[in-house]
This record gives structure tokens, sequence and C-alpha cells, in this order.
């Protein structure tokens, strides 16, 4: 009989039952909350007369919407204060485990879960939030929910779900000077396009993952959803449990021992059957940038941006062309940038700052760049000030902020204005994200978003490794 | 929660939103999350699309006359991909959208739209360029989505659709307000939970 994935045997002991609609009814081992995503859900709790079902599986903190700059309360921004003042309410009725403003474990979401040892391998973890994958390279089952799920998931600790394909993706070979996790993700989804993931689960492997630490993991894992896979993960390895081993969470002693061992228990078998395989060699990943507005639309950075008759959907390029206002046969390099951004639960961890520290050290931004740095958590920037990083950033004209979300949605003061180019290392160059209807988002890794604040325009960070 | 609504057809007219991937910040802007309900979500769908800075209406088929009080809505491949918002699809349902016909949707958004009652149907592409033609030459054209056929007709002419098996049996049965259903099995919950070594924090 042929072996298991991870994903078969995380699915099968989170099974509950078949539902009387076909699908599984699945339970959730670890939910994670914050503050846009769960108010409504809330109130339907509190209208039903419902209680969570396990309180203790359920932690919070806020991230979206705070500001990055001051945070004296109440928040300039009376939304931003009123549903913040929802969540402390809810966390407060309910029983829900808080990391609020102040604490040293608030952060985005995805970058505590991790930080704390909360993430673990062989869970089932959900979060209102699509980039809930993040957690999946821990070799967690994880996905993001919409709002009535986070209410299912509060009320039963369970989801009625749909089980996924497989897909194992390998990145073989060896990355390249001044090519990082970022530009691997971008390269796959370029590769299987912005909608191939649906339905599949995305299994990364291969050499170029095995050597990965985990916080590059989390950058790839973290983009699954901008290639349509609900889910991504990294099957654990002693890369995993080194990192989890004496975190606060993380079990101790015996227990930490016999958890190595329900994890490793969980790796996708040697002979497991995939749904579909695909491989690409590491070495053909150059730095990437994108080029239009959806984070499939990208190219190397040496290539010239292609022609929208290249295009399953020419009519989308050429779309992606009219909003960004440049032509076909260009290339990106030397595309005049306004705003650099280094940040977000896709590149905003302790690893994403130091690599663009490298890069920005004992240099200066470019006078016409409005430049940030904002560390993904409380803790990211406590390690980091300890290094000197926000030594480095601040001398060069980087501001440096406080945890938080920040430009990478905009729901926050961190905004572009007008038609403004942001060179930014999030994961969405969606028409809009970034809080300008005219806005320009152009998606890269945060090495290349220092090198970029350098110079004031996109050039190949290689120049600098 | 509430007492079971089954969802078995939806008729009306339609109004078309060209173009694929589609994606969720589009629908919805991401400052419109900070209200702490989704009570005003349906002045907000495609906000930046249907209007400028100064809040003067652009051409968009949302603002047009010749749809208004359109149900059901035809789009293209990968609509709501992006971020897992549920206000996107409750921003389309308050506004009036009561059934979506499309190529294909992203997995959350589609998810959502099953989660409140909303169905998301699959046609092909020959089959959406159909529609969407037969709404742009006539928009009081009347169309009927029928779950339990799996077919959409208007005058003459009958499409058949696809979707999840499971998603058209929540809806067709009620189900789709899943919370009741998964809660009947607290006592089965609690058993899988129980033989999850981390649940006890590897100290059974």
């Amino acid at each position: 009989m042929a072996g298991k994935t991870l994903y078969d045997k995380i699915w099968q002991s989170h099974t509950v039952g078949t539902l009387p609609t076909g699908q599984t009814q699945l339970f959730i081992g670890l939910h994670l909350i914050h503050e846009i995503t769960t108010a409504p859900a809330f109130d339907m709790l509190r209208e039903a007369g419902m209680d969570i079902a396990f309180p203790e599986r359920t932690f919070a903190t806020i991230d979206h919407i705070v500001p990055t700059d001051l945070r004296q309360r109440p928040f300039r921004d009376p939304e931003a204060e009123e549903l913040t003042q929802v969540l402390e309410k809810n966390v407060a009725q309910f029983g829900v485990e808080f990391f609020g403003l102040g604490s040293m474990n608030q952060g985005i979401v995805h970058v505590i879960g991790p930080q704390l040892g909360l993430t673990q391998p062989g869970m089932t973890l959900a979060c209102g939030d699509s980039h809930t994958s993040t957690h999946g390279a821990f070799g967690t089952l994880a996905f993001g929910i919409g709002t009535s799920q986070v209410r299912d998931v509060l009320a039963t600790q369970t989801l009625a779900m749909d089980k996924l394909k497989v897909r194992r993706i390998n990145i073989d070979g060896a990355l390249g000077t001044g090519v990082y996790a970022k530009d691997v993700i971008l390269y796959i989804i370029r590769r299987l396009g912005v909608g191939g993931g649906k339905g599949f689960a995305y299994e990364y492997g291969g050499a170029v993952i095995d050597r990965m630490n985990m916080e590059e993991r989390m950058t790839v894992c973290n983009m699954s959803i901008e290639g349509g896979a609900l889910v991504g993960y990294v099957n654990p390895d002693q890369t995993t449990i080194d990192y989890i081993k004496g975190r606060p969470y993380a079990p101790k002693g015996a227990a930490f021992e016999r958890a190595v061992s329900y994890w490793r228990s969980v790796v996708s078998d040697t002979d497991a059957q995939y749904d579909d395989v695909v491989s690409y060699n590491g070495s053909a990943i150059e730095p990437t940038v994108t080029w239009g507005v959806n984070p499939g639309q990208s190219v190397g950075i040496s290539e010239k941006l292609p022609k929208p008759e290249e295009f399953a959907d020419p009519d989308g390029a050429k779309k992606a062309y009219e909003h960004m206002g440049w032509q076909p046969g260009a290339p990106m390099l030397g595309t005049p940038i306004d705003v650099a951004f280094i940040g977000s639960c896709t590149n905003g961890r302790l690893a994403d700052l130091r690599a663009a520290a490298k890069i920005v050290n004992g240099r200066k931004v470019n006078s016409h760049v409005r430049a940030l740095v904002v560390p993904g958590s409380a803790e990211v920037k406590k390690i980091a000030e300890g290094e000197g990083l926000h030594e480095i950033f601040t001398a060069a004209g980087f501001q440096w902020r406080e945890a938080g979300c920040s430009m990478c949605l905009a729901m926050n003061p961190d905004k572009l204005n007008g038609r403004e180019i942001s060179a930014s290392s999030s994961n969405r160059n969606f028409i809009g994200r970034q809080g300008s209807p005219q806005g320009r988002t152009l998606l890269m890794s945060p090495a290349m978003v220092a090198a970029a604040a350098l110079n004031g325009k996109v050039v190949d960070v290689r120049e600098y490794e | 929660m509430s007492e079971i609504v089954k969802i078995t057809a939806i008729s009306g007219t339609a109004v078309p939103i060209r173009g694929n991937d589609i994606d969720t910040d589009r629908i919805i802007p991401a400052r419109y999350l900070k209200e702490p309900t989704f009570a005003r979500m349906g002045d907000y769908p495609f906000f930046d699309e249907r209007f400028d800075q100064s809040g003067k209406k652009k051409d968009h088929p949302l603002n047009d006359p010749e749809y208004r009080g359109a149900s059901i809505l035809f789009v293209n491949k990968n609509f709501g991909c992006g971020s897992s918002r549920e206000h996107a699809p409750q921003a389309l349902y308050r506004f009036g959208i009561k059934a979506i016909v499309g190529e294909s949707f992203a997995a959350i958004f589609a998810g959502n739209c099953t989660m409140m009652g909303l169905p998301a149907v699959v046609v092909g592409a020959k089959e959406i360029d159909q529609l969407i033609k037969s709404v742009e030459e006539n928009p009081r054209t009347e169309y009927s989505v029928d779950l339990q056929s799996k077919a959409i007709s208007y005058g003459n002419q009958k499409l058949r659709f696809d979707m999840p098996e499971t998603y058209r049996t929540a809806l067709t049965l009620g189900y789709w307000d899943s919370t009741a259903l998964l809660r009947a099995n607290l006592d089965q919950v609690k058993l899988t939970a129980a033989k999850l070594p981390y649940m006890s924090g590897f100290n059974a």
C-alpha cells in the first residue's frame, strides 16, 4: 500500500466524522485571532448564547490596524480605537489569552505563533487571515478562514471542510547569491499561476527547501495562498525541532522528547502518493520583482517585461500594464521608486531584517525615497535592537517602527499616496492594496527593497552581495 | 444556529463584472474592514472602481441603472482571490447579489459564500461568455439558478453548471449555517481531541 503524505496523516487524526453534507468535521488544534475578522463572529456567538468550546486553544493579538508610530490610546483613528476596544472586550468576556499592545508577545499573528512555540508540527491551525498558510513551514496543516468559520471554531473547535489534493513542489539544486526565499515563492507562483493551486495543498521540498531556515520556509509557505493554494507546508525536520525547542509554549523536558517523536511521525512517507509533482531547479531563479497587479505577474531582474500576448489572459496583462504605466519590452531594472517598505507576515522576521541591514550598512537611503522598516513583532524589534540593526537602518534614513501589518494592507496610517511606487517586501501587489487606489506595488525580497531604497530605483541586489 | 433555511433556486436579473483574478481588495477595500459589523458592507462593493476620490460615480456595472436590482452576478476566472475577508461576499450579498456564476472562484472566497448561503456556481468559459453577452444585450433578462437540477435557465436556454457537491448539499439541505451541525457532535469532538498528544501538552 502506498504511503501517506503529512497532509493525509494530519487530516485523518483530526477527523471527527463525516457531516450530512459529505464534508469532514475537522478538529482545529490551534486558533489564532486578531482584531479584523473576528468581531462579527463574537457577536454571532453572543446572539446564539454560546460559549467558546475550547477557550485554551484560542490566542489573540492585534496587528492589522495598529499604528506603527505613535501608540498612545485612544488611537488617532477613532475606527481603529473602536475596533481595538471591541477585541479587548471580546477576549475579556470569553476568556481568550490576549497579547495586546505593550505585551512583548504582540505582533503580526503569523510571526508570533511560531515565535511563541504555539505553532507546532502535526497540528491543525486556523486563523481568519489568508496568510495562515505561513504556519505550514512547521509541518502544520494551517489555513485561512472567513468570519463565519471563526464563529464555528470558537463554538465547536471544528470546521466543515473538504479534503484537498496534494501537489509536491521540489526546488532542487541550490540558490544563487542574492536569491532569497521570497524569490523562490514568487517564481513558483509565476510558473503555476495565481489560481494554479486551487484545490491543492502545496508540499514544498527538495534540497533548497531542506537547507532553508524556519524563517525562510515561513516566507515560502506564507504566499501559498497567492498561488491559489489554501495550504502550503514543509515536512518537519531537525531544523524545525531546533527552532521550537525552548520557546515559551513549547513542551519541555520529557514532554519535548515525546513531542519530537510525534512530530517525526507526521512526516510524509517516502513512498507517499501525490496528486501532482513539479520540480524546478533553484539555479534557474533570479532575484524577482513583480511588474503587475497580482503576485504571478513577475520577472527575473535581468528579464524584459513580457508582451500581453505571451499570457493565457492577454486582457488581464494589458489592464496590469495600464495601471502600472509601463511598456512591454522594458526592464524592471531602473524603475524609480518612491517608497520602500520592509515588513509584513511574509518578510518581517529577524532573518529578513538582518538581510536588509547587511545591504544598508553604512549607506544612505536615496533622498527621494520614504523608507520604513516595520518589525513583525515586539520581540523581533527587541532582538533586532539588541543586534544594533535599528541603528544601521536609522543612520541610513529608514524609519524604525513598532510591530504591525503596516503598509502591507494600509488599514492603519501607513499608506501610499497617489501614484507612488512602492518597493515592498509584502505579499500582494493588488490595485489599491497599499492604501492608494492609484498606487503601485513592486513585490520583492527585503534585500532587494533595501537596495532599491538606497538607489531610488529597482536594482539588482547581487551587486551588493 | 437559527432555523434551517434551504437554498434551492435563485431567480432574477443579472449584472456582469468582466475580468480574471478579481481580488478581494478590489471587491472591498481594506479600510472598510475597520467597521466592527457587516451591517454597512452593502454600501461598499467595488468602491474604488465605482467612485472617484471626490465621491463621483465612475462607469461600473454596479453603478449602471440598466443593471439595477440584479440578484445574480456573472464573473470570470479566480474571482475573489486574495484575502480571507468575508466582508467581500458580505458586501456583494448585502448589495443584493444572491448567486454568483463564474468560471472559477478562489478557495476561501467560495467557502465564505457557502457559509453565508450565497451560491457560487461554476460554468465553462464558453458558457460564461454566452451569459455575459446575453445580459449585456438585454439587462432585463430573467435568469434562474437552480441548485437541484444544477442548471441556469433564461429564455429558451438552459446551461448546466457545476459546484462542489458538498457545497450544493449544504445549501439545498440548509446546512450552510454549520454551527448547529458541528456543535451537535461536541462529544465526538472531545474524543478526537483527547487522542491528539499535543492537547495534553505531551504529558498523557
